[in-house]
């Protein structure tokens, strides 16, 4: 990196005197990607269900439903009728239902792993309230025995890994399949875009002002946001220039490479934000900066605003009943995941907990109740079922190839022993890519960490 | 209502305001007592007290009667172990939390029972779903004693107490260990001590039964807390070598002569069994354990203890060095083990979502359907939300069944309560119809719709 700035830095200095001035040094391009993903699905088999209550995760419900999949992919959706490619595996799913895998947003397994003690807290860099420098991949434990729940006990088959909340910028984000691995690398989702995990509220001020550190106010928070983001666009400026034009390389700024990344639309905010007037600030802020905002993650009070959130095309990220754990989650309401999608928002559950993640079908299944109980129309389980996939998939950028069974989608598919928004039914087989990584009928298709292996309870059902 | 005001007063108990006779009719019932569910049933409640409940059940002139058909109806949900009451808003809200005292010089002298505010949220938004009683304990601050527990109701008056220092809650495990200056062994010595205080102080018992041959001296009055004579004895020297302050040591003698249970918080298997081993070491005390992660690992030892254990359901994870071997299957291997084991929300958010207990009661429900799991019964399932807590902390018979003269906490449901997409519909409690309405109903009335309108919507409803 050194000898091209300073060749260029010659070039300036000749062209002082030369009629024509000597064509600058060619722009270096920064690897975007340079802790790149290297998962490969596992092998499969083709595989037919039949007879089965198929969610499509996009609204529909098929009853009597067929389900194909094969070399990774979603062959074909349908009903009873859909004929049976020569040699495929047949499972009976009368009784049972068929659903795409669950996609965590929220999680914070590997970086707050199990056991929770102190030497594994790698979450939140909380030295300085601007971190967008980090990335969670580097503190992901894939050892954490969590994982292996979230697939099993949850049918969650891909999960968003986010710093957390105590900083206002806490770093990238990094999606990630649900499948064991050695490194993170092995398991990061192919082509799933980074998110920058931002704050609002009580964490940041808390964490930092308490140490007489800004911020210390929620107008500190947006201050010091502002600031940041002005130097931002100024850095991006920079770096525009430098690639159309060539010449001196600007010096590099981690935390700036993120925030870039974002004014670019390449990495995407998951901001956590509990109350309706700090979203709304939080939008006006994106405006003025020209970036985007994907999700406001914990947005317990959305429903007051969801007409916003609509307008702005930002999704809302929610819990179906915490509430009072914290004064900004003072005005949580059950009904809030259901007014947010009956507004025409984007909604989803979260689990932000490596227990509620094994049950976020019953949140949606709790959303949905009491969505109905207060009288609020177009609810059904195959339309809650857009909580628990797709609409996680869009806010993560990865629609395109999971979220819904779809022709041509990874296969992504959980196979439920009975109605999955009873308490009464668990994940009988969850598949990735087609590969399958769980059979409850099969105690060898069920992953044991390397944390468990000689401990009380090795290879348990758990 | 049958009861003179003097007993009542001394139970403590919550009478009902307006407690009527009611019958709820063709609903499908579930007792609590372990049984599953009766069709057609009919279960009648008359001056706050439950009369009957099954099929072929009497509805007595002039009830008021309400057709349950569709509906099931069980006794209200038992919070097993919980700190429902003690707080509004649990962080970042100063004066609205009462779970634990960090700077108090007290440990096992407190007493939770005049911090519960029946007002708070929480006890509103458990109550509308069907959480009518619950076991209250406080948190252990800098020492392995967190204090005095008491069973609370849920209902919408300004008498919340079922049973004040009804138990007292000790950590003996990572956290005992922590708040015991580092290690096990301090911990177990830190107890040891207590009890030898607490057995010095035996000395300057005062009988309960001298209240009823005249009260000489007021300040020597067994009143409520027996423990007080103790603290005004006159003659009540203590030895010099003393931790605890004399109010600890003597809220820990009842708990010594086995007159207030101890509910012991430990995880870990060899926990469990040290605790046994405290129970043989002191017979005539009342163990109840909390907790409990690795119980299946020791369940026969907790069996042959009969020692009652209030459990977290849904632990899974190895979330510390004290749960390794968790599994969901957990109490289902100490239920079939004989282990007289509840459901408990520890260190759960068991301040506010009690009613979490009811979907992990369906859970556990489930895991009857897993190859290699243990799961419970319905019937059982339901009774360690209901009968099994209150058993475990003594009140068992007054609370937690549908059972004739038991306290009439009725909730008739949407449909199968261990179900999340059922709801409560109607809750009683003592008889008393209550209201379900909270903070968060009203917040969604305001913004059920978000058309501008005339007015802002502080101006609405």
């Amino acid at each position: 990196m050194r000898f091209p700035a300073i060749a260029a830095a010659a070039a300036v200095l000749l062209s002082a005197c030369a009629a024509t001035p000597p064509p600058a040094a060619p722009a270096v391009r920064i690897n975007d990607d340079p802790y790149p993903s290297t998962y490969v699905r596992y092998p499969g088999v083709l595989t037919v269900i039949r007879h089965a209550t198929v969610f499509t995760g996009d609204g529909q419900q098929i009853n009597d439903g067929t389900v194909v999949f094969g070399n990774g992919m979603i062959q074909a959706i349908g009903g009873p009728g859909l004929p049976s490619p020569a040699g495929a595996l047949e499972i009976d799913g009368t009784g049972k239902f068929v659903s795409p895998g669950i996609i965590d947003i929220h999680s914070h397994l590997g970086v707050y792993p199990s056991p929770g003690v102190e030497a594994n807290s790698d979450g939140n860099e909380l030295t300085d309230p601007i971190h967008a420098d980090v990335w969670a991949e580097h503190s992901v434990w894939p050892q954490d025995p969590g994982f292996s729940r979230a697939l099993v006990n949850g049918g969650v088959t891909a999960m968003q890994i986010l710093p957390g909340s105590g900083d206002l910028m806490g770093g990238r984000s990094v999606v990630l399949k649900n499948v064991p691995g050695r490194t993170v690398q092995e398991m990061k989702f192919p082509g799933a875009p980074y998110g920058l995990k931002m704050a609002c509220g009580e964490n940041p001020k808390r964490v930092f002002g308490s140490h007489d550190h800004m911020p210390q106010t929620r107008m500190g928070n947006i201050a010091l946001d502002r600031e940041t983001w002005a130097k931002a666009v100024a850095y991006k400026h920079e770096w525009d220039k430098y690639y159309a034009k060539g010449g001196d390389m600007p010096k590099r700024d981690l935390t700036m490479d993120t925030l870039k990344g974002v004014l670019e639309g390449r990495i995407l905010i998951q901001n956590h934000c509990y109350r309706a007037d700090e979203m709304a600030n939080m939008i006006d802020m994106s405006k003025e900066f020209g970036y985007h905002i994907t999700a406001f993650h914990h947005a317990v009070e959305a429903y007051k605003i969801a007409d916003l959130l609509r307008d702005n095309n930002i999704c809302a990220v929610m819990w179906a009943d915490w509430y009072g754990f914290k004064m900004e989650a003072y005005d949580a309401i059950p009904q809030n995941i259901a007014l947010v999608h009956n507004a025409g928002a984007c909604a989803m559950v979260h689990s932000d907990d490596p227990n509620g993640i094994q049950r976020l079908n019953q949140a949606a299944a709790k959303a949905m109740a009491v969505g109905q109980r207060a009288g609020i129309p177009g609810l059904s389980e195959a339309v809650a079922w857009e909580w628990l996939s797709r609409n996680p998939a869009k806010a993560l950028g990865i629609l395109g190839v999971t979220g819904t069974l779809t022709a041509g989608k990874e296969a992504d598919v959980v196979l439920w022993n009975g109605d999955p928004f009873s308490d009464y039914s668990r994940p009988e087989r969850v598949w990735i890519d087609g590969a399958e990584m769980y059979d409850a009928n099969d105690p060898h298709k069920r992953p044991v960490s390397d944390f468990e292996l000689g401990q009380p309870g090795e290879g348990d059902v758990k | 209502m049958i009861r003179s005001v003097a007993t009542a007063l001394l139970l403590t108990v919550a009478m009902p305001a307006a407690a009527e006779t009611i019958a709820i009719t063709h609903a499908t019932v579930a007792t609590g007592d372990g049984s599953g569910p009766i069709q057609n049933g009919t279960v009648v409640i008359r001056d706050g007290r439950i009369v009957a409940a099954g099929q072929g059940v009497a509805v007595p002139a002039g009830a008021r009667v309400i057709d349950g058909t569709g509906k099931w109806v069980t006794p209200g949900i038992v919070a097993g172990f919980s700190r429902l009451g003690l707080t509004d808003v649990s962080g970042g809200a100063a004066g609205a939390n009462d779970e634990r005292a960090d700077k108090s010089p007290f440990n096992a002298a407190l007493d939770v029972a005049p911090a519960i505010n029946p007002n708070y949220q929480p006890i509103k938004v458990n109550r509308a779903d069907g959480v009518t009683r619950a076991v209250v304990a406080p948190q252990a601050a800098h020492n392995i004693f967190a204090g005095q527990g008491a069973v609370i109701d849920t209902g919408a008056d300004m008498d919340p107490i079922t049973k004040a220092r009804a138990f007292q809650f000790v950590e003996l495990g990572e956290t005992g260990a922590e708040n015991a200056g580092g290690s096990r062994p301090s911990a177990y010595v830190l107890f040891r001590n207590a009890l030898r205080e607490a057995a010095e102080l035996t000395r300057f018992v005062n009988p309960v039964s001298s209240s009823a041959a005249g009260e000489p001296d007021a300040r020597l009055r067994p009143i409520q807390n027996p423990n007080e004579s103790r603290l005004y004895s006159r003659s009540a020297d203590r030895s010099q070598d003393v931790l605890l302050t004399r109010f600890d040591a003597a809220a820990l003698v009842p708990v010594l002569q086995g007159r207030q249970p101890l509910l012991v918080h430990v995880e870990r298997a060899s926990d469990i069994l040290n605790v046994l081993e405290l129970a043989r070491e002191f017979p005539r005390m009342k163990f109840v354990i909390v907790g409990a992660t690795e119980g299946w690992l020791v369940a026969d030892q907790l069996a042959k203890s009969g020692i009652p254990v209030i459990a977290s359901a849904m632990n899974d994870l190895p979330a510390s060095f004290e749960e390794i071997a968790a599994t969901q299957s957990n109490i289902g291997r100490m239920r079939a083990a004989g282990v007289k084991v509840s459901i408990g929300m520890i260190d759960d958010d068991e301040s506010h979502r009690d009613f979490y207990e009811r979907q992990y009661a369906g859970n556990l429900v489930a895991l009857q359907k897993i190859p290699g799991a243990t799961g419970v019964s319905w019937g059982d399932a339901l009774a360690m939300i209901t009968s099994k807590p209150a058993e475990a902390i003594g009140l068992g018979g007054e609370i937690g069944r549908l059972s004739p003269g038991e306290h009439a906490d009725v909730v008739i449901w949407s449909g199968d309560p261990l179900e999340v997409t059922s709801g409560a519909e109607q809750v009683f409690i003592d008889g008393v119809q209550q209201p379900l309405d909270d903070h968060q109903s009203r917040l969604l009335e305001r913004y059920r719709y978000l058309q501008r309108t005339d007015l802002p919507k502080a101006y609405r409803p």
